[in-house]
């Protein structure tokens, strides 16, 4: 089997604690919670952290009173009553029951941006000459690129951008809340905000959105989403009074589509609107070719995913669209 | 056909039960290869080629060898003797000296723990002469030069051949109709849950013991001994139980003879895994086939004619491949009457993992284009496509075409079967659009009419051993990959002889121990160790027979073997099986019988005509249903039904559990399922790798993508079976992927000539559809290949006597008849 290199292991058991080790080791320590994408990486050489600190026995990390703790496995959340909508879509189609169960919160929103040719084996990449995201100069994807263009494949981040929620961030040097969104860079390679130092502990979600998330993947389970689309809308009566919109899997982090959002202020979400919205939405989708399927039926089918989330808030019966997107239901 | 005892209903035989190795495999006690540890075991690392297309010039392993923990370092000096599935095809060295393909071996480490070997590998230092590559077969036909193979027809064609069975252009030139298509069937992989893991050691007196995950225990027995230079005698295999094979362990691998070769030097077991991404370069898998289909059809819709050419991607090794090549024509006139049939088929070297047996092996890709022209033939001629088939099954026990002996089937009640249960008649054309079905239908080989290599023996051997005790004991070398052969040979042992399953033990897959039965690779194991089972049993049901009739007075041949009983039919108390084998074993000493089998002597008497006769073939019909959403081309497949020609079903809990495993492959193959290759921008770079080398990445089904599938048995007992039974691992899989993109048809109007079909091919050939184009999505043309000039063979029907005819006979024949 692959196996992974040498490393040590830390076990803290606040969060204090946590970032006293961060700030020792510098970085060449990594967090690491369910371990999902963390350990097949380092199977795979894309980290190879000489240290380990483990958030598994931290105290408060599985918190759900006002805030979620970011230590909560996708398995746990889901369980939780009341988590908004779109949080709950997104939550409940990543991977595989079994990697839900392992999988946090927290993990998923750091999770590592994803290509076809860096998600693969060291030999792999050896082959390859590697690539620009790791160990290489070239980007394999487009070969003039400066910049890597791995994808954002988290779901739960547009899910919780358009909820217009927070994160806490905690290090030796204090705490700072920050928007979800503020959380993400669009650079394959440098895709947070987040110092090495610091610990994303919890989630705060402000209420009074009724949101949805739709993603596009091959099959009924296991894939990293090659679209996800998400919408958030605040409705007085038929209007729609507040409105955000954010596409994931669309480029190196998920990010709002404020033209979008801006165009449903006011408005009311007929056949018309909808139409409109998504192809507003549509168009900000500029996926390359390093997921999942074909590259320009991704960019053509972005309009439809964009008009199920809003038929879906506007009321719709989707649950046959769904039944057939997801395989399950969501 | 076996007969039981006369006035004996079947008793174990078709009733659904647990299968014998059920409970080690969900209790987790069944011990798979990588599970086996020993004391004093080292671990095998193999370092792999990171190009495509190499010359190894050097390989520098001193670094490694001394790096603390490393007990022996191995390249392809230490292994002078090459090896290969087929004799034919002798092309590959445990570790090569000439790289293939990215993936492919060239060194060893042998190390206390898997982690050091595998950091002793980057130690290794290898100079590499890259060699251009090669990566299709049209590539491979345009550049003869560099050569990946020093043997083959010629260039980078690895085979070549032609064959014609009756005048075909005459035929085609007569037809109503001649339909003309070019299909492509892209390659797929095995997927077994189970990666390969072999551990091999020393046993006691000194006897190489090699545990593998292996189909095939017996050639790799045979090719060990060959690469290792040793007598077969003084070599034991046992095939461990497999997680799945599909076809993926039936070549002797390179690190079977790493790690024999490695515990012969160092005296202590050595074993390897392979990681998920080395299997997909062992691969053997599926050939991505292009091929172009002429057939002629009167217009009442009666086949006339097939011209049928095919162009295979070998990949980087021979394989399994000249059996491979003929594969993707010979079946095809056994579901259909076809009067004539040419047959050209050619395989090409390209520099990938080398392609073999899956699932099918090289008959789903013909039976693929086929079942689809078949589709537009019937449009055409306003058929509906069941009654066009229905019109034109091929009839039990006659000869097609290319004098292969159908024997019996129940192709024509497979159909009516799932045409009745999908309601067929009422929603076929009739449905909504975006709601299709489609139908296709297809055959399988009960096992391969020849051995791999040429040999009078017998194909499978079973020997029984009973005693006091009651027990019984079958030994036979078939192998359980998960597909059921030993709860087979426990079923058809207990059947003859009257008692439980649970009375028999099955001791399998070991040459050791075990008499030889070739392996379980072409549908045969039911038919052929099933029959030396029959005759193995048989012939202690003899021995025990004429103990017990001695005792009560009675003639041998009147006695019963029943539930556990041997009775005369006069006195039912009888007396207990347990009882009969003790006044056998005191009649006789030691009660013990052998059985085995050979198939029978196929009709057809040109060279080539080895490959594609069976005793019998199977045979399935096939309907899916599917919805395609006219705006994005996102396909759901909510039903498919499926009946199977069995013969007759031993055990219907595991024959539902093949037809639907089938299922479930060919739909993914149909879906998604692309061993695809990827090459890097050629100013850049000359990588050629393996698009996506992992489970994530390599689309394949989720529980979640399958649908409901309807299974029918269709029981038509085959003489040439035991108890009639045919097989049912490899057939039900065949009509899914046909069947599908007919249903896309029925659906929305456009046709896929070529699989995977993907939603973005739909909506291709969608938009094509809107602008007035042909609404088709498949490849455009097929290429100029240079075939031989055919062997000429008469058919059957037109008087033939099997032998080939030269062409200067045919030419006088012809100016005769002029």
């Amino acid at each position: 089997m692959l196996r992974l290199p040498w490393f040590d292991y830390r076990a803290p058991r606040t969060v204090a604690e946590a970032a006293k080790i961060l700030a020792g080791e510098g970085p060449q320590a990594m967090l690491i919670a369910g371990g999902t994408d963390l350990l097949p990486n380092m199977k795979r050489r894309h980290q190879t952290p000489k240290v380990l600190v483990s958030l598994k026995a931290v105290d408060g990390l599985k918190k759900v009173n006002g805030t979620l703790g970011a230590g909560l496995t996708l398995a746990e959340l889901l369980k939780i009553e009341g988590i908004p909508t779109a949080l709950r879509q997104a939550a409940a189609q990543v991977a595989t029951p079994h990697l839900r169960n392992a999988g946090t919160l927290g993990g998923n929103l750091c999770l590592d941006t994803r290509c076809t040719y860096y998600n693969q084996n060291y030999e792999w990449r050896q082959a390859i000459d590697f690539c620009l995201k790791k160990d290489g100069d070239t980007c394999w994807v487009a070969t003039a690129s400066k910049r890597c263009v791995a994808v954002s494949s988290t779901d739960t981040a547009p899910a919780l951008i358009v909820l217009n929620a927070e994160i806490k961030l905690e290090s030796t040097g204090g705490d700072r809340w920050i928007p979800v969104e503020a959380l993400y860079k669009n650079d394959g390679i440098d895709y947070l905000s987040r110092k090495p130092d610091e610990i994303l502990t919890e989630v705060k979600i402000p209420g009074g959105w009724k949101s949805a998330y739709w993603k596009l993947r091959r099959r009924g389970s296991f894939d990293f989403p090659i679209l996800g689309v998400a919408v958030a809308l605040k409705f007085s009566g038929k209007a729609i009074e507040d409105a955000r919109v954010a596409l994931g899997a669309a480029a190196s982090r998920p990010f709002l589509v404020e033209k979008a959002g801006n165009y449903l202020k006011g408005k009311e979400l007929t056949d018309e609107v909808i139409a409109e919205a998504s192809a507003l939405i549509a168009n900000r989708a500029k996926p390359m070719d390093n997921t999942d399927m074909d590259l320009y039926w991704r960019k053509e089918v972005a309009d439809d995913f964009a008009a199920y989330a809003l038929k879906e808030l506007r009321g719709d019966d989707m649950r046959e669209t769904r039944l057939r997107i997801a395989r399950h239901a969501v | 056909m076996n007969a039981p005892t006369p006035g004996k209903k079947l008793e174990v035989v078709g009733k659904p039960r647990r299968r014998v190795d059920g409970r080690a495999k969900v209790t987790g006690a069944l011990r798979f290869a990588d599970d086996l540890s020993l004391p004093r075991m080292l671990h095998c690392k193999l370092l792999r080629s990171p190009h495509p297309h190499a010359i190894v010039e050097q390989v520098n392993v001193e670094r490694a060898a001394a790096h603390p923990g490393v007990y022996l370092v191995l390249t392809n000096k230490d292994f002078p003797v090459p090896f290969g599935i087929m004799p034919v095809a002798v092309d590959e060295y445990p570790l090569t000296a000439h790289v293939r393909h990215v993936g492919d071996p060239v060194a060893a480490v042998i190390a206390v723990d898997e982690q050091t070997a595998d950091d002793a590998l980057r130690l290794i230092e290898v100079r590499y002469r890259p060699l251009k590559t090669i990566s299709d077969p049209i590539e491979a036909l345009d550049n003869p030069e560099p050569r990946i193979h020093e043997y083959g027809e010629r260039g980078n064609i690895h085979r070549n051949q032609s064959y014609e069975f009756g005048d075909v252009d005459e035929a085609l030139a007569k037809s109503d109709h001649v339909f003309e298509d070019v299909f492509f069937y892209q390659g797929n992989t095995h997927l077994p849950m189970e990666q390969q893991a072999t551990l091999a050691n020393l046993e006691g007196d000194g006897k190489l013991l090699v545990s593998s995950s292996t189909q095939n225990p017996h050639y790799l027995h045979r090719q060990l001994a060959r690469v290792l230079q040793i007598p077969e005698a003084r070599i034991r295999v046992i095939a461990s139980p497999n997680g799945g094979g599909f076809g993926g362990k039936c070549d002797p691998a390179n690190h079977e003879m790493v790690v024999a070769k490695a515990a012969l030097v160092l005296g202590r077991p050595v074993k390897i895994g392979l990681t998920r991404e080395e299997v997909f370069y062992q691969h053997r898998g599926r050939h991505p086939v292009l091929m172009k289909m002429r057939t002629g059809v009167t217009k009442d819709g009666k086949l006339t004619a097939m011209h049928l050419q095919t162009l295979l991607d070998g990949g980087g090794y021979g394989s399994h491949g000249p059996a491979s090549t003929f594969y993707t024509g010979v079946l095809t006139p056994v579901t259909y009457e076809l009067p004539r049939f040419k047959f050209e088929a050619c395989r090409t070297f390209t520099n990938k993992p080398a392609c073999g047996p899956k699932r099918g092996h090289g008959t789903p890709q013909p039976r693929f284009g086929q079942e689809v022209q078949l589709d537009k033939i019937a449009e055409k001629l306003k058929m509906d496509p069941a009654e066009l088939r229905l019109g034109m099954v091929t009839k039990a026990n006659s000869l097609t075409a290319n004098w292969l002996n159908v024997g019996s089937t129940a192709l024509d009640q497979c159909i009516r079967e799932v045409v009745s249960r999908s309601k067929w008649k009422d929603r076929y054309r009739k449905q909504q659009y975006g709601r299709g079905l489609g139908l296709a239908c297809s055959t399988y080989m009960c096992g391969a009419g020849l051995p791999i290599y040429w040999n009078k023996l017998p194909h499978s051997g079973v020997q029984l051993l009973l005693d006091r005790s009651g027990q019984v004991t079958v030994y036979c070398g078939a192998t359980e990959i998960g597909q059921g052969s030993d709860d087979v040979l426990a079923t058809i042992v207990a059947e003859v002889l009257g008692i439980d399953t649970g009375l028999v033990r099955c001791v399998t897959g070991d040459t050791g121990i075990t008499p030889v039965d070739l392996g379980s690779y072409s549908s045969r194991v039911t038919i052929m160790m099933g029959n030396a089972a029959v005759q193995a049993a048989e012939r202690v049901r003899a021995q025990l027979a004429d103990a017990v009739a001695e005792k009560l007075e009675v003639l041998p041949g009147s006695l019963v073997f029943s539930r556990g009983k041997v009775f005369h039919p006069g006195n039912a108390d009888g007396i207990s099986f347990r009882e009969a084998v003790e006044m056998a074993e005191s009649k006789f000493g030691t009660i013990g019988a052998v059985g085995s089998y050979s198939p029978p002597k196929p009709p057809g008497r040109y060279k080539g005509s080895g490959v594609g006769p069976s005793p019998a073939y199977s045979f399935s019909a096939c309907v899916v249903e599917v919805g395609v959403d006219p705006k994005t081309g996102w396909i759901e497949v909510p039903k498919i039904w499926i009946a199977h020609d069995i013969g007759r079903t031993l055990n219907p809990v595991l024959a539902r559990g093949q037809v639907i495993g089938g299922v479930y492959m060919g739909l993914s193959e149909a879906l998604m399922e692309e061993q695809a290759f990827r090459r890097l921008p050629e100013k850049l770079s000359s990588a050629l790798v393996h698009k996506m080398p992992s489970m994530l990445e390599y689309k394949s089904l989720t529980a979640l993508d399958m649908p409901e599938v309807d299974v029918a048995l269709i029981e038509d007992p085959d003489p040439n079976c035991p108890f009639g039974a045919k097989e049912v691992g490899q057939g039900p899989l065949l009509p899914v992927m046909p069947a599908l993109v007919n249903a896309i048809f029925d659906a929305v109007g456009v046709r896929i000539d070529e699989i995977p079909v993907t939603p973005d091919k739909v909506l291709r050939a969608l938009e094509l559809k809107s602008k007035g184009l042909a609404p088709r999505v498949g490849p455009d043309h097929f290429p100029s290949v240079p075939y031989p000039e055919p062997v000429y063979v008469i058919t059957p029907e037109e008087g033939g006597d099997g032998k080939e005819t030269k062409k200067e006979a045919r030419k006088r024949a012809a100016a005769a008849v002029v």
